[in-house]
């Protein structure tokens, strides 16, 4: 066999395997590095921004232990130094103490400066009016209440597109967290408090949320969708919640919040004003 | 009559003895298994033997050695559950549920990170630390023997209890730090919480005993001439665990105590309602789960700094920035445990706080990693296993710590926070940097304890397969977690497009468990093989006194107490050819083995059984039992006993005969 051929052959599986992780990655969508939302997409810079600034440090580390192994291996025959008493270098430790010193200030002005920017309680400028969504995690399920819409919803969340979305959460059981990864980063759910996240769709399209943290056996199965249209879809779709028969009451919500698991949409035609307070202050008072 | 069995056997019944078949299974594979065992030593007559010489032992070189043995089988164990969990998340896609129920996959992920990080990581690092230690500082022996034995058996009950929960009851379904009000009555009624509870309280306070234990050990017990900056890297990392140890873990113990008074006498510390509040067990759980991190894999860091030293033929670089780097890992790691939990909500100036000092830990392990590889510069570099493990420690900590500098900024970890990003981050900093660390010097100091070498081929092999397997099986959940899967999931829908991934990991954990298969192989095939790689005293051209002894060590550890006159004391007395005096052999006195430690033990463990199933007079017989116990052996005097200068002549002149003869 030519030496020619026995590249080709042994390059054929290489090739073959970036092919399929290309049509892979083609297919699917990385929702962190594939924002949809303006929260999600600084975060997604500010991860690249951090790669790029620990390769300063990966690049040297990776390098130095292959050069290193390599020629100063004990049966590499070639003459090279051997200094079995040399055991400290005033210059060389500042450097390795020093530059990482420097990058991770420089990484501190931005952690600092990004913790603010991007606190999920911080409320989102635009030009269009902020709508309020009130979420209740159940086991194993989300309830999403439209207090300006008077509507309400279970596992499917929807708002118009570059209209910033005020959530407001809590939780009716145990921890969760509340995460749609194509929009923004994740908040906590708890029993009796009530958690913020601020969260504006720029692209139009359907988002897998789930809870990203364990509540039980429905764990698995507690996601939801959240999808962003043009205003006069969402408008369309909170008149067609609102032809529903089934209102959200006391009654309705304590069936509601019995645990079930991998539950379907439902849809619920009016709210009762202040069942998410409630939710919440419930807590606050002594068990019966 | 019934009422009354209820009453004495408290929420213990028949139907607490698992059904499910795989369960099932693994509890009639693990009592046929100790059966087995009992078999085996009656037929064999060894329950003297194992009487005489391991269960009543105060050696600490002894005791090492069963620390050992347990984390070598919880290792079996946790590993088990992880290809567990593996399986299920390569089968368990759309219509298919996969080979185990929500309910046990839950249990199976909450058992496998307990044991993981309780049983086998704390068991090898205690188990290295007992066999090295002491002598490396020129002692004979721990400051506390007797103590020391008492903390091994109360591991080892926490060991037993954990397992107990496969037999009779089921283990926690809230994940390995049972965040509440998930863990809570209300959410997880059974025993599992409780057992939980129990086998990490014995376990803990064993540990926190033998914090004290080492950091009385170092501080008191060096031989003449070995100031703290004389010592081995080894006792430095060392005495920083130990100090995190003894600060660390009381939290534990307090927060596990409330928690089961939450529990078991409805009292309001953590639960939803009743002016609990979860969040503060959060934060409890973390102040003392961040410095375990650093708990673990500090000793590691003391391994590497060894046997990077040991195998260049070089002095190790940087002494000084080393000791400082401890340290200063050692502070913040005290300082950065909200890092867990950005995502609580609060507010921006905390997380940046918080943020912050968590990327500052990077400086001193990059100073370690720095120091290590300036080690090797201009050295002579014996690519031994040791060594293999600590390239491959070099590159995966390497990129697990670029993970952990991404997610210590708090907005990048809202993200990724709970996926199984996180998860492979983690694994990343646990598996390469402690478990590698362990496995480098359970090989180096394997012949150190009995005498002959660990197959080096089998050991490379192992070690080859580790590092691929860690590739292939933590990769993908890397790329998952960014694609928005989070961790613990049973379960996911077909259209995702994961699953091609999950497989991936799953071949991964094979690979992983190949290499368990070689280190199980190499052990066997190396005692096997034991007459050809018998060593006598110091086969990898060592630097430190635990070398300096005969191979292996006698009970006293060192027949004639060293004296030091700098670092690497062992290999400054290689280079010195003058030949030595010869020795003047005096008395010795070590500690009489004692079985009052394994019963102290039996009686914590009747203590927490009783405590799991509310079986209160046993609670009462546990705790009265131990108390006594330990009130008789403090008033008795006669807990040593003495080797004559005329014996240990003796023993020295077999072990020399020995050496010749190897």
């Amino acid at each position: 066999m030519s030496k020619k051929s026995r590249a080709l052959i042994l390059a054929l599986p290489g090739v073959a395997i970036l092919l399929t992780v290309v049509w892979y990655f083609h297919r699917h969508t990385i929702a962190v590095l594939q924002p949809a939302g303006q929260i999600a997409q600084k975060e997604r810079n500010l991860i690249i921004f951090a790669l790029l600034l620990s390769v300063l440090v990966v690049v040297p580390v990776f390098t130095m232990a292959i050069t290193i192994a390599w020629k100063y291996r004990e049966n590499n025959h070639k003459t090279k130094k051997y200094s079995p008493d040399w055991d400290h270098s005033r210059l060389f430790e500042s450097i390795w103490w020093g530059v990482p010193l420097v990058i991770i200030l420089v990484l501190s002005v931005v952690t600092w400066r990004s913790s603010h920017a991007l606190d999920p309680y911080k409320t989102l400028a635009s030009t269009n009016k902020p709508i309020t969504i009130q979420v209740v995690a159940l086991n194993w399920k989300w309830l999403f209440i439209y207090p300006e819409q008077n509507i309400a919803s279970v596992n499917q969340v929807q708002f118009p597109v570059n209209t910033p979305v005020n959530f407001d959460i809590t939780s009716d059981t145990v921890m969760n967290s509340f995460w749609v990864p194509s929009l923004g980063g994740q908040i906590y759910a708890m029993p009796g408090m009530m958690t913020q996240l601020h969260l504006m769709a720029d692209k139009a399209g359907s988002y897998r949320g789930s809870s990203a943290n364990i509540s039980g056996v429905g764990f698995a199965g507690m996601t939801f969708v959240a999808k962003a249209g043009s205003s006069s879809d969402f408008n369309n779709w909170v008149q067609s919640v609102k032809q529903g028969s089934q209102p959200l009451n006391q009654s309705t919500y304590k069936q509601l919040a019995k645990p079930s698991e991998n539950n379907s949409v439902v849809y619920y035609s009016s709210e009762q004003p202040g069942l998410f307070d409630t939710t919440i202050m419930k807590y606050m008072e002594p068990t019966q | 009559m019934i009422g009354l069995f209820a009453g004495v056997l408290g929420k213990l019944t028949l139907q607490s003895f698992p059904k499910d078949p795989i369960t099932a299974g693994a509890a009639v594979g693990m009592v046929g298994l100790v059966f087995l065992v009992f078999l085996l030593l009656t037929f064999t007559k060894r329950w003297k033997w194992l009487y005489r010489e391991w269960l009543t032992t105060t050696d600490h070189k002894k005791i090492g050695v069963m620390y050992l043995i347990v984390a070598g089988l919880m290792l079996l164990r946790g590993g088990s559950d992880a290809l567990m969990l593996r399986a299920q998340q390569a089968t368990s896609v759309g219509n298919s549920h996969g080979v185990i129920s929500s309910d046990m996959f839950q249990q199976v992920f909450s058992a496998h990170g307990t044991i993981m990080i309780f049983f086998v990581g704390m068991g090898f690092m205690f188990g290295l630390i007992n066999l090295v230690l002491p002598q490396q500082l020129g002692s004979r022996d721990v400051a506390f023997p007797f103590l020391n034995a008492v903390t091994f058996w109360l591991f080892a009950s926490g060991m037993l209890l954990i397992n107990m929960s496969l037999v009779v009851g089921a283990f926690s379904a809230a994940g390995w730090l049972a965040y509440p009000p998930l863990s809570e009555l209300q959410f997880s009624p059974g025993v599992g919480v409780d057992y939980w509870i129990w086998s990490l309280q014995i376990a803990g306070i064993g540990s926190l005993l033998a914090g004290v234990n080492f950091l009385v050990t170092i501080l008191k017990m060096r031989c003449t001439g070995m100031t703290l900056m004389r010592m081995p890297m080894f006792c430095w990392s060392v005495l920083g665990t130990m100090s995190l140890v003894v600060f660390a873990f009381p939290i534990l113990t307090v927060t596990l105590t409330l928690l089961y008074l939450d529990r078991t006498l409805g009292m309001h510390f953590f639960t939803a309602g009743g002016g609990g509040n979860a969040m503060m067990y959060v934060n409890l759980i973390w102040a003392w789960g961040h410095p375990e991190v650093y708990i673990l894999v500090l000793p590691a860091f003391g391994i590497f700094s060894e046997i990077v030293a040991t195998f260049s033929r070089k002095r190790l670089f940087g002494y000084t920035s080393m000791v400082w780097a401890i340290w200063a890992i050692v502070a913040l790691s005290f300082t950065v445990w909200l890092h867990h939990f950005f995502t609580m909500g609060a507010g921006a100036d905390v997380n940046a706080f918080f943020g912050i000092m968590t990327m500052f830990i990077a400086i001193p392990t990059g100073v370690k990693i720095f120091n290590w590889l300036f080690t090797m510069y201009r050295g002579r570099i014996w690519f031994a296993s040791p060594m293999i493990w600590f390239m491959g420690f070099v590159f995966l900590f390497t990129m697990g710590g670029v993970a952990g500098v991404l997610m210590a900024v708090p907005a990048i970890d809202f993200q990724v926070h709970n996926s199984l990003f996180l998860v492979a981050h983690f694994h990343t900093m646990i598996v390469s940097g402690v478990l590698f660390g362990y496995f480098a010097g359970l090989t180096y100091w394997f012949p150190k304890v009995f005498g002959f070498k660990l197959n080096e081929r089998l050991g490379k092999y192992a070690a080859r397969c580790w590092i691929l397997g860690f590739v292939l099986a933590f990769a993908p959940l890397y790329i998952l977690g960014l694609m928005g899967a989070t961790r613990r999931l049973d379960h996911y829908s077909a259209n995702l497009g994961w699953q091609p991934l999950f497989i991936i990991a799953g071949i991964g954990a094979l690979i992983i468990a190949a290499g368990v298969g070689f280190q199980i192989l190499q052990l066997v095939y190396s005692i096997w093989k034991r007459k050809e790689t018998q060593v006598a005293g110091d086969p990898w051209n060592a630097r430190t006194l635990e070398w300096a002894t005969s191979t292996p060590t006698p009970i006293y550890n060192f027949a004639v107490v060293p004296e030091v006159h700098g670092r690497d004391a062992f290999w400054e007395a290689k280079q010195d050819k003058t030949e030595p005096d010869t020795p003047r052999y005096t008395a010795i006195r070590v500690p009489k083995n004692t079985p009052v430690p394994i019963i102290i033990a039996g009686f914590a463990f009747a203590l927490s059984f009783g405590m799991v199933w509310h079986i209160w007079w046993l609670v009462v017989v546990g705790l009265l039992g131990a108390v006594v116990t330990i009130i008789i052996r403090t008033t008795s005097d006669d807990t040593e006993r003495t080797i004559t200068a005329a014996q240990v002549e003796k023993i020295e002149a077999e072990l020399a005969a020995r050496r010749q003869f190897a």
